[in-house]
């Protein structure tokens, strides 16, 4: 199997739905004659021509609608946002008419259209640009979320997103793009809404997703060595959530973490502690913990910017506070 | 890797024990499992176990002294592992051993986001407007620890809380209990490992290792098993009666029926007995309660437990009797009283009776009775009324044996009397119903070789 980074993961993704459906495009700010600005669409100007491959000003609000029209009559868009801090400009599209046409035209329209670009902190871009949305978007009804962890997961999901006739909010990890893994050839598809069991271990499950599901095996390696083992559950799409899989997992441990990337209120791992009390309580052994960045806007300071982000090694203290190890 | 020594809950509603003995000096090393120290609780004196290897570091309290439970009391250690930051904690978080809980009670509150209470102190002014931001935290605050960091020092509020303020409440997981209840462990019986003495699963499977508290020696779980009893809904009039009497008598509307028996061939049965050797010696308790187990197993729908919604009658007779003790009076059970010879009931009463003096019961042999006798006899006091111990339908009080001028087929005779009053729940017991039961004592009494064979 071939051994591919996240991007390139995704830029084969593209590639093979842009080849296998001419519906599909790609529009956004630098994704044509720039190669994207994380040049995730590298080549795909070459391969497919300037009416395959969109560049659009500078006007998140303006494209976003765009692809809602050009969904409406029949397109498949594929809208990159050069970061999903940008997105925020066009949550108008993706909140009120991507996720709600289908619902209030009664059906007469689709949305199959995908949202994606970079989520999540990468390393000292400070406050407005290191931000995790997906609790913000997992709120809305009528979109699905998606945020893989690893470059197969990448590959997969995202042609299944591209498949879909439902708005995909594709969630990439901007520190993931450069990180390698197996992908399989072609036709590879990951159904959206299917957690994996990405480690198995008796002790206690971590429930995480995006870019903690790297975070949470590094705690799954470092735990082994103490003869702790535990269970990672990577959500791979956090809404729908794959709640069978966390059940599964927690009435197997008795116990669970769950990691995020975002804020802790009203964040996705509130959601994931509701299904558990719901679904486990006569399961638990110990109240479920969840790690996640500080509750502060992310401090520029390098020492400040790592001390308020989710780690292994907070993720390690929650594991063993829920084992009642300490 | 130390080991935290703390108060634990040593009975199902203990809230702060008192240290009778320490059973380790510091230096001593100690196993997990072996006796620390002796801890009088609100009901018996119990022993606090360790949960850990190593050397006896420090004790933090004195014989004598009172700890809320989930106090640290005593540390263990390696030989030469530092534990000043442990024993520090102690002095900050909960180190005199009397202090009142309020200090961790208020500290709480603030942490929960609650308004700090009336006070209108001006550090804590700001507090209402900060809490919904500042919410209570789970995870440990920053900076991050590295994975192979030593154990923990106490960690900011919210981490580990000390006693559960708030009361006696005997903490479990949900798993805990789930396991509990499969395995047939009564949680009362078990002493929590957790944060605040919360029972957690690796405590349920001690137990069961242990072989503690499993199955039929625990009192509830007892009384619990299916085909046990009988429950009987309530019918309309019952509810009436219920009500009404309630209302009229307060929560548990009593009366009372009172007899005198005739006790002059029990008091010869006892006296022949005695003759025949030590070993045969029977009390007039032993031969009351002997009397009132076989009773009750005739008469079912006095050996009952009043449950609000319904009656339950049981099929097996748990007869708890009254014992004073130095302080109050505590009431330890006969279970299956029924199926007990005299000597079976007399020996075990001795032994019930001295152990509750010495405050050594266990929880599970104070409950789970479904009727209960209590006897003044010998303080003199020839005929009482004794307050039912609810949710039980009634209780036997039992006077003194002794010698009245009776008139008996027209001849004034001397005879050995004894006269008892029983006090009866209205609301599962009749008049009536009350009457044909002391009926049946009566005949027992009075025929005494009927207990013997």
């Amino acid at each position: 199997m071939a051994v591919l980074t996240y991007r390139d993961a995704l830029t084969q993704a593209l590639r093979e739905e842009l080849q296998r459906d001419d519906r599909v495009f790609l529009m956004g700010e630098e994704v044509a004659q720039y190669n994207g600005a994380y040049k995730v669409s590298k080549g795909l100007l070459d391969e497919f021509g300037p009416m395959r491959i969109v560049d659009t000003p500078i006007t998140e609000l303006g494209f976003a609608g765009v692809g809602v029209g050009a969904a409406m009559v029949g397109l498949r868009p594929i809208v990159e946002f050069m970061t999903w801090n940008f997105a925020l400009l066009a949550l108008d599209e993706v909140v009120n008419a991507a996720a709600k046409m289908h619902y209030m035209s009664g059906g007469q329209y689709k949305m199959p259209m995908v949202f994606r670009g970079p989520n999540g902190a990468a390393l000292q871009l400070s406050a407005q640009h290191s931000q995790a949305w997906e609790s913000w978007l997992a709120h809305i009804p009528g979109l699905k979320v998606c945020t893989p962890g690893t470059p197969a997961d990448a590959k997969g999901l995202l042609k299944s997103a591209i498949r879909d006739d439902n708005p995909v909010v594709f969630l990439e990890g901007e520190m993931l793009y450069n990180v390698k893994g197996e992908v399989p050839e072609g036709e590879h598809i990951i159904p959206i809404g299917v957690a994996e069991l990405k480690r198995e271990g008796d002790h206690c499950s971590v429930i995480t997703h995006g870019k903690m599901v790297l975070v949470a095996m590094r705690v799954a390696d470092d735990l082994a060595k103490e003869g702790i083992n535990i269970d990672v559950v990577d959500l791979r799409t956090v809404r729908p959530m794959d709640v069978e899989a966390i059940s599964r997992s927690v009435q197997k441990t008795n116990r669970a973490v769950v990691l995020e990337e975002g804020w802790e209120i009203c964040g996705m791992g509130s959601q994931v502690v509701d299904f558990i009390q719901r679904e486990c309580f006569d399961d638990l052994d110990a109240p479920v913990l969840r790690v996640h960045q500080e509750d502060v806007p992310m401090p520029y300071a390098k020492n400040l910017e790592r001390a308020a982000k989710p780690d292994a090694g907070k993720t390690i203290a929650a594991i063993r506070k829920v084992m009642y190890l300490d | 890797m130390a080991t935290k020594v703390v108060m634990e809950a040593l009975s199902p509603t203990m809230e702060e024990g008192r240290l009778v003995k320490w059973n380790k000096n510091e230096g001593d090393q100690v196993k997990s499992g072996d006796v620390l120290a002796e801890v009088e609780t609100d009901k018996a004196v119990m022993e606090l176990v360790a949960r850990g290897d190593g050397v006896l570091r420090k004790r933090l309290a004195n014989e004598g002294d009172a700890s809320p439970v989930g106090t640290l009391i005593a540390v263990i250690a390696g030989a030469d592992e530092n534990i000043d930051s442990i024993v520090a904690s102690a002095g900050a978080a909960s180190a005199p051993a009397t202090a009142p809980a309020q200090p961790a009670q208020a500290a709480q509150g603030t942490e929960a986001g609650s308004a700090p209470s009336e006070a209108p102190a001006p550090p804590q002014q700001k507090a209402p407007t900060q809490a919904p931001s500042a919410p209570p935290r789970p995870t440990p605050p920053a900076p991050p620890r590295p994975p192979s960091a030593p154990p923990a020092p106490p960690r900011g509020n919210g981490a580990s809380r000390p006693a559960p303020a708030g009361g006696g409440r005997q903490r479990s997981s949900p798993l805990a209990r789930r396991l509990a209840t499969e395995k047939g462990i009564h949680l009362g019986a078990i002493q929590g490992t957790g944060p605040g003495g919360r029972i957690v699963k690796r405590d349920i499977e001690n137990a069961k290792a242990a072989g503690v508290a499993a199955g039929p020696s625990a009192a509830a779980e007892r009384l619990a098993t299916e085909g046990d009893f009988k429950d009987v809904p309530l019918t309309q009039i019952r509810k009436t009666i219920a009500r009404r009497l309630a209302e009229s008598n307060g929560p548990v509307p009593t009366f009372f029926l009172t007899a005198e028996f005739d006790a002059t061939r029990a008091a010869e049965l006892r006296t022949q007995l005695l003759e025949m050797g030590e070993e045969y010696k029977v009390s007039f308790n032993d031969i009351v309660i002997r009397a009132v187990a076989l009773a009750l197993a005739e008469h079912p729908e006095v050996n009952a437990h009043w449950l609000g919604d319904k009656i339950r009658h049981f099929n097996r007779i748990h007869v708890a009797m009254a014992v004073a003790v130095e302080d109050g009076l505590i009431t330890p059970v006969l279970f299956d009283a029924d199926r007990m010879t005299l000597w079976d009931i007399s020996g075990k009463a001795r032994d019930l009776a001295k152990r509750a003096r010495e405050r050594k019961l266990l929880p599970e042999e104070y409950t789970g009775s479904t009727f209960s006798v209590s006897n003044l006899g010998m303080f003199g006091i020839d005929q009482f009324t004794a307050i039912i111990n609810p949710p039980e339908a009634g209780i036997l009080a039992i006077g003194g044996v002794e010698e009245k001028p009776i008139v008996a087929d027209g001849q004034l005779e001397v005879r050995q009397r004894m006269r008892v009053t029983m006090s009866c729940d209205h609301r599962v017991i009749d008049g009536a119903t009350g009457a044909k039961f002391l009926q049946t004592v009566r005949r027992y009494i009075e025929n005494p070789l009927s207990l013997i064979i």
